[in-house]
């Protein structure tokens, strides 16, 4: 018996969109990402002047100084779109719910002496503010930034901070058995511990910057590359009783500082080779920001390691070595 | 030391807003530098009620779940051609529509909601604000996955962007937008959080989106749902914050007033196009947009301005003027569609005897002794190969920006004209309720971009009809126009052709 | 004073099945309006959801957050904890 099979004309009239076959230089089947990325946002004729900032229009090049020809260039190797980019995360935040789990049914941080307890409370869960500005920045990036390309991930970053500022706040209700007793102590010490001044005074300092993209600078590579690296890098050896569940606990934040600067990095580089300008820019700021981030941390990294804070400079000339791959100028 | 355990509400608290601290090394007015200069006077941050109380984990695992099953099903539809099982070829001109229209707006919201996210004072406020935020940037992409599908047979589709940016009717949607984008974060929270999200989407994706459904668009029903899934957190948000503001100070009612009725009316005129969608464009009909209106504004938006009377504020100004015109407004819509399709990025056609008398059904007092005569003379000339064009350039509102066609309150074979005149010039308006929005603020609304304006000032590719259609990116002969004899049409007719071919 | 309903509507799927019995059996005065995909339910003035009458027709634990997974629309004001989701207009 033979079956002829009848098929409908499927033929596709187009691949995709008409802007997107543009910028691949021809009409072929393009990614999720590119078709949910490529040229979203506005670009001209606009009603009316913001209210609240009218020397602009709402979305406007000439919010930060760095100039690019075309603001889709720096696009995001990981091609997140929303939902990859939730899929990415839940399945990151599964692993981390089971370490909660382990840590919580064997009771390893229930058991832990008051000394480190205390220790912990004053030098790890205060943390969790610099994730909250660090949330901040990000928010104000997306809101303040030109183009999907560089905007979009900049909410996924400003929920991620907000999640790992979670992350730590469950840490300190795990400490005192759910009562909040020791995240208020924390936000004492963040308010008042000399070891945190510096970060703070840091965090509210970039708070107040409004070119968008020296505001990206300070973040990827003062507050992420200096600070919290040194902060979940000194762990082990800062908690002697508890580091290693901490580090369990926290390896949300080592998957996500992995995941994050594959795209903070090409950002980075991309804006910065798009012109001499924009490299001597970027890398003012990047040296500015990364000495603020390192007499910030020098005080931490002493508390934390006794070290009269050899680690922050080291983790600033980690961070300076960074930036000179990235083609900045250190 | 026995300390109590949090209850799930406290816990919450210190997962969200706890994370704030009172800054010391800048001002708190140089890091939130827009909140105040509104006039809305907060006495304490601490009294906003938190909607939902949504932590980031769950938020990944929820939405990563939903997104998991809406691809699923986008890949289904896909790989089954599901663009071949819809109940007509004309369907496709919603989501032309929807894609150009309302995707961008998503868009737009996401970047408002990260702004307000950023810049309202109060902390357990703008966590609700990113999370609606990253939602609205959900709802713009798998908008933009689900139609791409059928934007690789059908056209009309695929310049959605530029043409957003450009073409005249897509001003309604966009001059709305940006509006409330460069008010202060207060008023963009109510007229979108509020006014938009509460009041009037419902409008939008419940009644429309089952249209979706019952025309065999299992995509976008998906879409339409699993974003309206997420509506949930923002009709919470908005509520919550008008009941915010109106319980802080006694001073912020008449600005709220002011905000619900200007944005009411607002989206009142924008959702005039969806009316004509529900009503015309789609094949197989679930409810009229006046069957629509009464449930869920009349009926449940009276229930909830009645809930917010304790405050003092009032049902929107204009409210019964807009479901009195709710007898008209998708006749006079569609109407207007049909004699401008030549310069528009979809087709129109005329309602066939059947789709007619279900429009007599379902509007007694108004289509037949308004409308169906008119169709029926342009079914006719149609027919005697006289189709009527409209061949000028239409005059626009000054505020809503859709073209002057809107009738008198009570009388509907009249014209409605309203002015006013700002530093000597005089604006034209569709109605009173546009016409007391630029009354309000006429330094803001004197600065529309107005399409027709713009075309007269060569600001739009030339001074032609094709000039200014190239510059819009509107294929001619191809996007525009009729669908009888459309290359859509001839498409559909083909796979219907085919299909009753194989099943003979 | 005309009534004000609360209201519901809910997918018309299998995971929002057991949450529908659920609240046509735990509010009484329940008015349902079918729709193509989804299902609309109204109360005059309350509707509520009951944790443990969902698990029951579920056969295992829910949260009333997973509610979010089939919601298409509400009316009312919400109230929600571990055990119950309320829609309710002041009276």
């Amino acid at each position: 018996m033979s079956v002829q099979i009848k098929t409908v004309d499927l033929t596709p009239k187009r691949q995709t969109f008409a802007h997107v076959a543009r910028r691949l230089g021809g009409d072929k089947p393009a990614t999720r990402y590119q078709e949910a990325t490529l040229d979203l946002q506005a670009t001209e004729n606009f009603h009316y002047k913001p209210l609240w900032e009218p020397q602009f229009w709402q979305y406007d090049t000439r919010k930060t100084a760095v100039v690019m020809a075309d603001w889709y260039k720096p696009l995001d190797p990981r091609q997140y779109y929303y939902g990859s980019y939730n899929i990415a995360r839940a399945n990151m935040q599964s692993a981390g719910e089971r370490n909660f789990t382990f840590v919580e049914e064997r009771g390893l941080l229930a058991t832990i002496s008051d000394a480190e307890r205390a220790r912990v409370t004053s030098l790890l869960l205060p943390v969790r503010h610099l994730h909250w500005g660090s949330n901040m920045n990000m928010a104000e990036i997306c809101q303040r930034g030109y183009g999907t390309a560089v905007t979009a991930p900049c909410i996924f970053s400003a929920g991620d901070q907000l999640g790992m500022a979670q992350i730590v706040s469950r840490i300190g209700l795990a400490l005192d058995g759910q009562t909040g007793a020791c995240l208020a102590a924390a936000k004492q010490g963040w308010m008042s511990n000399p070891a945190w001044q510096g970060v703070r005074q840091m965090i509210e300092d970039t708070l107040v910057q409004r070119d968008w993209f020296e505001l990206f600078t300070a973040q990827v590579l003062g507050v992420n590359e200096v600070v919290l690296k040194l902060v979940y890098g000194a762990l082990e050896q800062a908690f002697p009783e508890s580091g290693l569940a901490l580090a369990m606990l926290t390896g949300f934040m080592a998957d996500w500082a992995a995941d994050e600067t594959r795209w903070s990095d090409a950002v980075l580089k991309t804006v910065a080779a798009e012109s001499e300008a924009n490299k001597a820019l970027i890398s003012g700021w990047a040296e500015r920001w990364i000495a603020r981030a390192v007499t910030a941390a020098e005080p931490l990294s002493a508390a934390l390691l006794g070290d009269h804070g050899a680690a922050a400079r080291a983790a600033g000339d980690a961070a300076r070595g960074h930036g000179r791959k990235l083609g900045l100028a250190l | 030391m026995t300390a109590k355990k949090l209850s799930l509400k406290q816990r919450y608290e210190f997962l969200t807003r706890d994370l704030d601290w009172e800054p010391s090394y800048q001002s708190a007015d140089d890091i939130y530098p827009y909140d105040k200069f509104e006039g809305i006077k907060i006495k304490d941050w601490s009294g906003w009620e938190d909607p939902f109380r949504l932590t980031m984990d769950s938020y990944w695992k929820f939405q990563a779940e939903k997104e998991r099953k809406l691809y699923a099903v986008i890949d289904a539809f896909a790989q089954n051609n599901g663009q071949t099982g819809v109940s007509d070829g004309r369907y496709i001109n919603v989501l032309k529509v929807f894609l150009t229209g309302i995707s961008p707006e998503e868009y737009q919201a996401h970047r408002g909601f990260a702004f307000t996210g950023r810049h309202l004072r109060g902390a357990g406020t703008r966590v609700a604000c990113q999370m609606q935020s990253l939602d609205e940037l959900r709802h713009v992409q798998t908008q933009i996955h689900t139609i791409s599908h059928y934007n690789k047979y059908f056209d009309g589709m695929s310049e959605f962007p530029i043409q957003h940016d450009r073409v005249f009717y897509l001003s309604v949607p966009k001059s709305f937008f940006d509006d409330a984008r460069t008010a202060g974060p207060f008023e963009f929270m109510v007229a979108v959080g509020f006014a938009f999200e509460y009041v009037l989407t419902n409008l939008l994706f419940v009644p429309f989106m089952s249209g979706a459904a019952y025309n065999g668009d299992m995509s976008t029903v998906t879409f339409g749902f699993s974003a309206q899934s997420d509506e949930s957190r923002h009709m919470t948000l908005g509520i919550e914050v008008i009941k915010f503001l109106l319980e802080q100070h006694p001073d912020n009612l008449p600005i709220v007033q002011r905000w619900v009725d200007k944005w009411f009316w607002r989206g009142f005129r924008l959702l005039g196009i969806v009316a004509a969608m529900m009503d015309y464009m789609l094949p197989k009909k679930v409810m009229s947009w006046k069957e629509a209106w009464d449930i869920y504004f009349v009926e449940a938006g009276g229930a909830l301005f009645q809930d917010l009377a304790r405050y003092g504020l009032k049902m929107p100004k204009y409210a019964d003027i807009a479901t009195e015109a709710g007898e008209h407004i998708s006749h006079q819509n569609w109407g207007l569609f049909y004699q401008l399709c030549h310069v528009a990025g979809f087709h129109a056609w005329m309602p066939d005897a059947e789709h007619l008398d279900w429009l007599s059904a379902k509007y007694p007092n108004t289509f037949d002794k308004y409308y169906r005569p008119r169709f029926e003379m342009w079914a006719k000339q149609e027919k005697e190969g006289k189709r009527f064009f409209f061949n000028g350039l239409p005059q626009l509102c000054s505020c809503c920006q859709l073209p002057m066609l809107y009738t008198e309150p009570g009388d509907p074979t009249k014209t409605c004209f309203r002015s006013s005149v700002f530093k000597g010039t005089r604006y034209h308006f569709c109605s009173d309720g546009c016409k007391d929005i630029f009354d309000g603020e006429p330094e803001k609304y004197v600065q529309s971009w107005l399409p027709v304006n713009q075309i007269f000032q060569g600001n739009c590719g030339g001074a032609t009809v094709p000039e200014v259609l190239d510059w819009y990116k509107i294929n001619v002969g191809v996007d525009n126009g009729d669908y009888v004899g459309s290359p859509d049409e001839a498409l559909w007719n083909a796979w219907t052709a085919q299909r009753f071919s194989e099943a003979s | 004073m005309m009534t004000q309903l609360a209201s519901i509507t809910l997918m018309r799927n299998d995971d929002a099945r057991p949450i529908i019995d659920a609240i046509m059996a735990d509010n009484p005065d329940v008015c349902v309006l079918n729709m193509p995909g989804a299902v609309k339910l109204d109360c005059d003035g309350r509707l509520r959801v009951n944790r443990a009458s969902v698990e029951e027709r579920m056969g295992r634990a829910w949260s009333p957050q997973e509610i979010q997974l089939v919601l298409v629309s509400m009316a009312g004001n919400l109230e929600e904890d571990d055990d119950q989701f309320t829609l309710s207009w002041h009276k």
